[in-house]
């Protein structure tokens, strides 16, 4: 996996002694939650353990109640609001239903963190949003469509699509195949996977599907009891807590796994040795 | 080697300060790219591409080795220049390009341009075709309306065919919420408007040395038309609209097509118990707001024309007889009606988006107070025809 290479050193998010409550519901108690740069982190959890939270809270949409956040090197509450914005320019958010402009096209929606953060020529920005429109696997057609008038797998590819406008260095993800159908979640995994290593981008996902987390996934963390338990399958699927061995070792948590298997050993891309971003670049960004 | 520079270095290699190198030999130009060619950046790397055409010679080399961070805008910019070189006849190569940027660069040319937009038709074009598109709309609407009509007249007859069937709760509840929880901005609104009307009625009539027929204005227009069309406008912006939008989000939801599934009539559970609540609502409530306004003239004779209250009351009942209330009391079911009508109708038209259902909000409004004071109108010429 990437963390071969990086060696713990470069990270993209560091997350330390965060605690968030609801009035007197307590969601997270002095959780640490560490990204490094290049891979793919995998956020998994029951209901109601505050993956969204947590991932809500790191882009600064939920008001924590203690912590220290770091994101790319720079702590989010000593910003000022023109580093805060570079900051926003540096990373893409793809809601649950892809959250789109519901007034505005595709090709306007992609356009809108363009707009917002650069200022390009009409004919760059027209071009560039055709671009991301068609690395999250748009037809051409579906620029000028609204997105009531798209399929929810659809919808989720245009949130993609504006989520990468920026070409950021982060990605945040959430529950990017809940709602697709198996085939298209595949797809769906499989384009994350691809425009990660095209792209070096770190990318945090919270998931609920266990296909997704052995297809992409360099490492896992799951919320159990306020806190974050961190590893990589195979090390997830030796902790004792009973919830991760239900979750790993349960009926679906095997099939998935012997799904995976099977791609691997016939010879698909394994991402730990086609991962580009275990070159030494200068960081993550690169490629 | 003739070297034709655009950089202000005058060395054409990684160092070149602002990224781009040009290097000329014969027939073979080469470009040594260096610095960032990202998003942040493509802007002055558009325009510095843009300064190179038109192209000449047979060969193009793009020399991506000292290139430090490239993402897709860069490489974007980059298969464009590549793009029109090759149009103008040139060979082009690329070179040093890692592993790695390679691929993104593949992944980045392989689309296809979105199809044209289709264009704006021209301002004149466009407004003779959105009146068309209006009116056919319109008259779409209206026959559907019309169709919804029918179809609630038939609910109604066949809930009323079979009492039992009436869903009394769900009546008492409606007529609460649009009947009694309406009843303080109504009154005040119509005590005000009888306060407005005994001024500037005083005003005017003081001028003849006829303040007393104050009291007539106040009570003919309050009773046969102020009372009523204030009242009525008011429900439709109040109910009207809130009867779209709690149709129009169970119709989001799919609440609606879970209840069709499970053997419900939503035009009985739903349209009917509103219609009934509003057809009771509505005379109740312009009873209210016709004491309500002349309560506000007598007040304001009082203070401006020294008509007591008693004296007001006795003027009243000579010169307004009771006809006057009963034709405004009249209209109110209609009024009622309509507005319902259209409420519900709207929300039932709601669509998948959360979007359609504001829009049908503020349709249904526009929509029932338009019909409310063309029913009006109606009104006036059909009582002055029987002479009422």
């Amino acid at each position: 996996m990437s963390d071969s290479g990086n060696s713990g050193g470069d990270l993209a998010i560091r997350v330390a002694g965060l605690t968030n409550r609801f009035g007197t519901k307590v969601i997270h108690e002095n959780l640490d939650f560490e990204v490094r740069r290049g891979e793919v982190m995998g956020l998994v959890g029951g209901s109601g353990m505050g993956k969204s939270v947590l991932m809500r809270t790191i882009v600064g949409l939920n008001r924590k109640a203690a912590g220290r956040i770091e994101v790319l090197g720079r702590d989010v509450d000593r910003l000022s609001d023109a580093e805060r914005e570079r900051l926003q320019g540096r990373w893409g958010v793809l809601f649950q239903d892809g959250a789109l402009f519901s007034s505005l096209t595709v090709l306007q929606n992609v356009q809108v963190p363009l707009r917002a953060h650069q200022r390009l020529s009409p004919r760059l920005l027209r071009e560039l949003a055709e671009v991301k429109i068609a690395l999250s696997g748009l037809p051409p057609d579906a620029a000028h469509k609204r997105p009531s008038e798209l399929s929810g797998g659809m919808r989720k590819r245009a949130g993609l699509a504006r989520a990468l406008a920026l070409d950021p260095e982060l990605l945040f993800l959430d529950e990017p195949t809940a709602g697709l159908d198996p085939i298209g979640a595949a797809e769906f995994d499989r384009l994350i996977g691809d425009l990660q290593r095209a792209l070096g981008l770190t990318v945090v996902m919270v998931t609920h599907d266990l296909d997704s987390l052995y297809a992409v996934c360099d490492r896992i963390s799951v919320l159990i009891d306020k806190r974050v338990r961190v590893g990589t399958i195979a090390e997830l699927e030796r902790d004792p807590h009973p919830w991760i061995q239900e979750y790993f070792l349960g009926a679906r948590g095997r099939a998935a796994a012997a799904a995976r298997n099977r791609e691997t050993s016939s010879g698909a891309a394994d991402p730990s040795t086609a991962d580009p971003t275990a070159a030494p670049t200068r960081n993550g960004q690169e490629v | 080697m003739a070297s034709d520079l655009l950089t202000t270095s005058s060395d054409s290699g990684p160092g070149a300060a602002d990224g781009l190198g040009r290097a000329r030999d014969g027939e073979r130009t080469a470009l040594t790219l260096s610095g960032d060619w990202t998003t942040e950046t493509a802007a002055r790397r558009e325009a510095q591409l843009a300064a190179l055409t038109p192209w000449s010679g047979t060969d193009l080399v793009l020399d991506l080795a000292a290139v430090e961070r490239l993402d897709t805008a860069g490489a974007w910019l980059l298969l464009r220049t590549a793009a029109d070189a090759e149009a103008s006849g040139l060979a082009v190569t690329w070179q040093g390009l890692s592993e790695a940027r390679r691929t993104l660069v593949e992944k980045v040319a392989d689309h296809e341009d979105a199809p044209v937009e289709p264009k704006r038709p021209s301002l004149l074009d466009g407004f003779v075709a959105r009146i068309g598109e209006k009116t056919v709309a319109a008259g779409g609407n209206a026959r559907d309306l019309v169709n919804f009509l029918g179809l609630v007249s038939l609910a109604l007859l066949r809930n009323l065919a079979r009492p039992g069937r009436l869903r009394v709760t769900s009546i008492v509840y409606h007529v609460e919420r649009t009947g009694f929880d309406a009843l303080p901005i109504v009154g005040l609104l119509s005590f005000l408007i009888g306060v407005v009307l005994a001024y500037q009625g005083a005003d005017q009539l003081a001028r003849f040395g006829a303040e007393i027929f104050t009291v007539n204005l106040v009570g003919l227009s309050v009773l046969r038309e102020m009372g009523i069309i204030l009242t009525a406008i008011i429900v439709a912006g109040r109910s009207g609209s809130a009867f779209t939008a709690q149709i129009g989000t169970m119709q989001v939801r799919e609440e609606i097509d879970a209840m069709r599934t499970i053997g419900l009539d939503p035009v009985d559970l739903l349209v009917v118990p509103r219609l009934l609540a509003l057809v009771i609502a509505l005379p109740l409530l312009t009873f209210y707001a016709d004491i309500l306004g002349i309560a506000g003239g007598a007040l304001m004779s009082w203070v401006v024309l020294d008509i007591t209250p008693f004296e007001f009351i006795q003027r009243l009942q000579a010169s307004v007889e009771v006809r006057h209330f009963f034709v405004g009391l009249v209209k109110a079911p209609v009024f009622a009606f309509a507005i319902a009508l259209v409420g519900c109708f709207e929300g039932l038209k709601v669509t998948g988006s959360a979007e359609s259902v504001g829009l049908r909000t503020t349709t249904a409004v526009v929509e029932s107070i338009f019909l409310v004071i063309l029913l009006d109108a109606l009104f006036s010429v059909f009582f002055s025809v029987i002479g009422v």
